[in-house]
């Protein structure tokens, strides 16, 4: 069913297109980033997918471009699904906003925005959704390290973790425990 | 009647030591700081088939100001971590931590970059209970042994409280990073 929605889209736009998949069911078109918008209008319009159900990005490091876009579209009138992707570079990781077509996209690419450092064009507000203010840099790319940590609170030392009470079962002063003094991270 | 019967209106001899400690430790308040899935393992403990009444710490204040007993059940993350710090801070002494499951222990399975490791990198703690999430049992032994300190516990000591101010200071001093307004920890902050 889906299949027939793919064979329109590269019939209607076949330059905007890079490259198509049906592999396992799951319909996949890798387009251009600057048709995103065309495309996905296109799609809305003519091919009744009503919702916008995901939208991530995937990092692959070491490849150019190294980001990729995966938008999953469903329609709920007709029952069929379909992805759609696009590649973004490293020195320039910026693209259409989907806000114009579908109002749930806000979110999804708020949150692909801290994770990754995508931009939206036309996005009206990339705040953090889900990390706080302060945090530097995007936790998701395969480059930030595993071990860094940007707390918000003067942590107490690591060594002192336990607090001996006069009524405490063992009562000995605080035992030494392996540093982990790398959760003061860089800021 | 019952015990005046056999007592007489005479009086008792104790320690005062003993007496404010055994009163203290049956009549904990609790607040529960909950997250996460141990949640669910806490509504059990409280519910009728455990019954944390029979240990008089059954009854859950919703404001801190009200309690002295901070159940930490869950993950912290660094974003929760200023809110957990005034939750702590707004509780009157003298007053004691639980820390709840393997994430509020020590960070449990979550080693990235949004876990706090263990909620005793912010405040103290008294009594960790292992697990993912712990057994009902478990969080009665733990209760338990909580009882058990607070009998033992010598009156006016203030150790705990002044080591915590002593390396809460340190790190205050050591800190690099951006001040966050959400802590509002102290004056020299």
């Amino acid at each position: 069913m889906s299949k027939e929605v793919l064979d329109k889209l590269l019939a209607k736009f076949p330059q905007a297109v890079v490259s198509s998949h049906n592999r396992l069911g799951d319909e996949t078109a890798v387009i251009k980033r600057e048709s995103l918008l065309e495309v996905m209008r296109w799609l809305r319009d003519e091919c009744a997918f009503e919702m916008l159900m995901d939208l991530t990005a995937v990092d692959y490091l070491g490849e150019e471009p190294r980001f990729e876009m995966v938008y999953h579209l469903k329609s709920l009138s007709k029952n069929y699904r379909l992805r759609i992707k696009a590649r973004v570079p490293e020195g320039d990781p910026v693209i259409d906003s989907l806000i114009p077509l579908w109002k749930g996209a806000n979110w999804f690419e708020r949150e692909c925005h801290e994770m990754y450092g995508i931009r939206f064009q036309g996005h009206p507000d990339l705040r953090p959704l889900l990390l706080y203010p302060e945090f530097k840099g995007h936790p998701l790319r395969k480059d930030y390290p595993l071990d860094r940590r940007q707390p918000r609170l003067p942590l107490l030392a690591p060594e002192t973790r336990r607090f001996p009470r006069s009524g405490d079962e063992t009562g000995h002063e605080g035992e030494k425990l392996p540093d982990d003094s790398h959760e003061h991270g860089e800021f | 009647m019952g015990l005046e019967s056999k007592l007489g209106s005479g009086f008792l001899a104790t320690k005062l030591e003993f007496f404010v400690n055994w009163a203290r430790k049956f009549s904990l308040f609790q607040y529960p700081f909950i997250t996460a899935c141990c949640g669910m393992e806490f509504m059990s403990t409280m519910c009728a088939h455990y019954d944390m009444a029979r240990f008089g710490a059954e009854f859950p204040r919703f404001t801190p100001r009200q309690a002295d007993f901070l159940i930490v059940v869950g993950t912290i993350s660094h974003k929760l971590a200023p809110v957990l710090r005034r939750v702590y801070d707004q509780m009157c002494e003298p007053k004691w931590v639980i820390a709840f499951g393997g994430c509020a222990s020590c960070g449990g399975p979550y080693d990235n970059y949004a876990t706090l490791q263990g909620i005793d990198r912010i405040i103290p703690v008294d009594i960790y209970i292992p697990g993912c999430p712990p057994r009902p049992e478990m969080v009665l032994d733990g209760l338990m042994r909580l009882m058990d300190k607070i009998q033992k516990t010598k009156l006016g000591d203030e150790s705990t409280q002044l080591r915590y101010e002593e390396m809460l200071s340190k790190a205050i001093r050591e800190w690099k990073g951006p001040k966050v307004e959400a802590a509002n920890l102290r004056a020299d902050w």
